[in-house]
C-alpha cells in the first residue's frame, strides 16, 4: 500500500512552492469553498473530520476551536506552531519548505471560522530559510488578494505574521509559546485559564500544529466527512511521519494510517528496511518523548497481533507494552546501538531544554543525565538503576507543563524493556566500553527479510 | 544617549517589526529584533547592544537580559566567524554524529564551546535542529549542512577558510 497524499498532494510538481503553480494546482481552492461558508460551518467540517491535533497531543482539532471564548470586542488570534523541536520531528519544516501555500491556506480558512484577524506563525529560529519561504509565500498570498483587507469582498481581514524563535524547545510548549511570542522568556503557564479564554496578551487564543492547520484545506475540499472515512477508528485522515535514525529511505511520509509498522519499516514503498542490513533492535514510533520499544514489541502487541501506524494501536498496551503515535518522529535504532547511551543523549537534551521554573524537571533532568553519564563512562553501580527509576518517576506527573513527563517517559521505558542491557553496560564497567550488548532477545522477528534484500 | 548605534537598515526593520503587534505590546518584536542585531554585531549580543535595543522597544534592559539568556541561539560572549553547530542528539548520535564532532575538534583543535585562535570557527554542538532523517547534520549561519561525513566536513572547512 502506498502514500495517501491530500497535503502533498502535488509534492512532486516543480515549482509547488510559488504561487502561481500552487494556484494553477486547484490552489485556494478550499479558500473560495469557505469564503461562503458560515463560521459554524467550517467549524461542523472540522469537527466532523475527526481530525486530531498533530502536534503529538492527539487533541480533537474541531472541539478545541468550540471552547475559544467569544467576548464582544475582543481579538482573536491563531497561533500556528511551528516550533518543531521534538527529537525525530521535522514533518512540519518539509511541508512548509516545499508547500508554504497549503498551509497559508489553511490559516485563512480556520481564522475565517475562529473570527480571527491577526495570526501568527511562531517558527523555530534555526529554521532561517523556511521563515523566509513562508514570508515570501505571504506576501504572495497577499498581492493576489488572500491577505490583507476585505479578502475577495467578503469584508474580512487578516494578516499573518511570520515569528521567529531563538532555540528553545520548551517553545513548543503552547503557553511557553504564548510568552514568546510576548517577548518573554519561554517559562509555560500555569493552566487554567486555557490559552482559549486567556491566551496571546491575555486574549482568546487556538494554538494549532502546522499539520493540523494544514489539513484543513483538504478537509474543506472534500468535506469532513469524507476525510474522515480515510484511516481508521478515531485515527482519521492522513498523518505525516518523519522517519529517521538507521533506516535504508529516512524522511517524510504521508500515510493513511492503515499500515502495519512492519509494512512502514520494510516496505520499498516506505522506508525500505533498516539500513546497512542491520536489524532493527528498539523504535521510538513518535518523538523521542514517547516510549521507546524493543523490536518485537514496535512489530506485535503483546498479544501477538500486528501492531498498526494509528494512534490506538501504537498506543496499544498502555505504557507497560506500547507507546504512541505522539509528533510522528519515528527513530529507529539498529543492532549496533548503545541504549544507555542513546538515553544519556535524550536526558541531555531534556536537561538542556528545561525552563527550570518547576525543581523536580530542573533538578530531576541534571540527576538523570549525571547518572546516565556515569554508566556511559563505566563507572555506573547496579543502585543507579533503581535511582534513575526513582528520579523519572519523581518528575512525571509533578510540573506545570507536559516537559516533565516527556524526559521521564523515554527513561521509565528503557529501563522497562532494556534493563538487562543496563546491568550488562554496568557489570562490564570500564572493560566494557566500547562493546555493545546486541541485540538479545527482543530482537526484530523477522529481520531476516531484510538480510536478503 | 545609546553608546551603540545600528545600521539604518536595522532601525528600519525594528520599526517595521513593531508594527506587527497590538498598541503597547511592542516588545513582542524582542526576539525577531535581537536575531536581527546579533547579526549585525559579529554574532553575538554585548550589554550596550541588549541596551539599545531596550531603548529602541521602550522596555527595560532586564527584560532584554532575561530573554537573551534564556534562548540558546543568543550569544552573550563572543564567537568566531563561523560558528559550527552539530547536533549529537539521539537520532543524529545514532547515524554518527560524534564521528563528525570527533573529526572537527581534532582537525581545528578545540573542545565544545571554544573558539580557534585566528577567530574564525567555533564548535557549538547542538541539541536537535529538527533534520533527523538528513543526519548527521549542523547548522551554519543561515543554512543546514546535512548528510555530513568526515570528508564532507573538510570541504566544508576548507570552503569557509578560503572566503574568510
Amino acid at each position: 500500500m502506498a502514500e495517501t497524499r491530500l497535503l502533498l498532494k502535488h509534492i512532486d510538481v516543480p515549482g509547488i512552492r510559488t504561487y502561481d503553480v500552487y494556484r494553477a494546482h486547484d490552489g485556494y481552492k478550499a479558500v473560495e469553498k469557505a469564503l461562503n461558508m458560515t463560521a459554524d460551518e467550517i467549524l461542523e467540517e472540522v469537527k466532523i473530520s475527526g481530525l486530531r491535533g498533530r502536534g503529538g497531543a492527539g487533541f480533537p482539532t474541531g472541539l478545541k476551536w468550540s471552547f475559544l471564548a467569544r467576548p464582544e470586542g475582543v481579538p482573536r488570534y491563531l497561533v500556528v506552531n511551528a516550533d518543531e523541536s521534538e527529537p525525530g520531528t521535522f514533518k512540519d519544516r518539509y511541508l512548509m519548505e516545499y508547500i508554504p501555500h497549503i498551509l497559508i491556506e489553511g490559516i485563512i480558512i480556520s481564522c475565517l471560522s475562529l473570527g480571527s484577524n491577526t495570526s501568527y506563525i511562531y517558527i523555530r529560529g534555526e529554521y532561517v530559510w523556511v521563515a523566509e519561504i513562508l514570508e515570501k509565500a505571504i506576501a504572495e498570498a497577499k498581492a493576489n488578494g488572500w491577505l490583507g483587507k476585505d479578502i475577495k469582498g467578503s469584508g474580512f481581514d487578516l494578516e499573518i505574521y511570520v515569528q521567529k524563535g531563538a532555540g528553545a524547545y520548551i517553545c513548543g510548549e503552547e503557553t511557553a509559546l504564548l510568552e514568546s511570542i510576548e517577548g518573554k522568556r519561554g517559562n509555560p503557564r500555569i493552566k487554567p485559564p486555557f490559552p482559549a479564554v486567556k491566551g496571546l496578551w491575555g486574549c482568546p487564543t487556538v494554538v494549532n500544529n502546522v499539520e493540523s492547520i494544514a489539513s484543513v484545506a483538504p478537509i474543506i475540499t472534500m468535506g469532513g466527512a469524507e476525510y474522515a472515512k480515510i484511516g481508521v477508528g478515531r485515527s482519521t485522515g492522513t498523518k505525516l511521519i518523519s522517519a529517521c535514525g538507521n533506516l535504508r529511505k529516512p524522511g517524510v511520509y504521508e500515510i493513511d494510517m492503515t499500515q502495519t509498522v512492519e509494512e512502514f519499516i520494510y516496505s520499498d514503498e516506505f522506508c525500505g528496511g533498516i539500513a546497512n542490513g542491520k536489524r532493527m533492535k528498539a523504535c521510538i514510533p513518535g518523538g523521542s518523548s514517547v516510549p521507546m520499544l524493543p523490536a518485537n514489541l514496535m512489530l506485535q502487541t503483546a498479544d501477538g497481533k500486528p501492531r498498526y501506524m494509528n494512534y490506538e494501536s501504537l498506543s496499544e498496551g498502555g505504557f507497560e507494552t506500547g507507546s504512541m503515535m505522539g509528533s510522528g518522529g519515528f527513530i529507529v535504532l539498529d543492532e549496533d546501538q548503545d541504549i544507555v547511551y542513546h538515553t544519556l543523549t535524550i536526558s541531555r537534551f531534556y536537561r538542556h531544554e528545561s525552563c527550570g521554573q518547576c525543581s523536580p524537571c530542573r533538578e530531576g533532568t541534571h540527576w538523570m543525565e549525571k547518572i546516565l553519564q556515569r554508566m556511559v563512562d563505566g563507572h555506573g553501580t547496579m543502585k543507579d538503576i533503581d535511582l534513575l527509576w526513582n528520579v523519572q518517576g519523581n518528575i512525571e506527573g509533578n510540573t506545570i507543563c507536559p516537559l516533565g513527563d516527556a524526559a521521564a517517559w523515554p527513561v521509565a521505558s528503557v529501563i522497562r524493556h532494556f534493563r538487562d542491557e543496563f546491568e550488562w553496560r554496568i557489570l562490564n564497567g570500564v572493560e566494557g566500553l566500547g562493546k555493545t550488548f546486541g541485540l538479545a532477545h527482543y530482537a526484530d522477528p523477522i529481520a531476516i527479510k531484510n538480510e536478503e534484500a | 544617549m545609546a553608546e551603540v548605534q545600528f545600521s539604518e537598515k536595522v532601525y528600519k526593520q525594528i520599526e517595521e517589526l513593531k508594527t506587527r503587534y497590538p498598541e503597547g505590546k511592542q516588545k513582542g518584536a524582542l526576539i525577531p529584533a535581537l536575531h536581527i542585531v546579533q547579526e549585525e554585531s559579529n554574532g553575538w549580543l554585548d550589554v550596550p547592544v541588549m541596551d539599545h535595543v531596550a531603548e529602541l522597544l521602550d522596555i527595560l534592559p532586564i527584560e532584554v537580559y532575561e530573554v537573551a539568556s534564556f534562548y540558546t541561539m543568543f550569544n552573550l560572549k563572543p564567537v568566531g566567524k563561523y560558528v559550527l553547530e552539530v547536533c549529537r542528539t539521539g537520532p543524529c548520535m545514532v547515524c554518527g554524529s560524534d564521528k563528525i564532532i570527533n573529526h572537527i575538534k581534532k582537525k581545528l583543535n578545540i573542545v565544545e564551546g571554544e573558539t580557534t585562535a585566528d577567530g574564525l570557527f567555533t564548535l557549538k554542538p547542538s541539541e536537535c535542529l529538527g533534520a533527523c532523517g538528513y543526519a548527521p547534520m549542523m547548522l551554519l549561519g543561515k543554512s543546514y549542512r546535512e548528510f555530513l561525513t568526515v570528508e564532507k566536513v573538510d570541504e566544508i572547512l576548507e570552503e569557509l577558510k578560503n572566503q574568510a
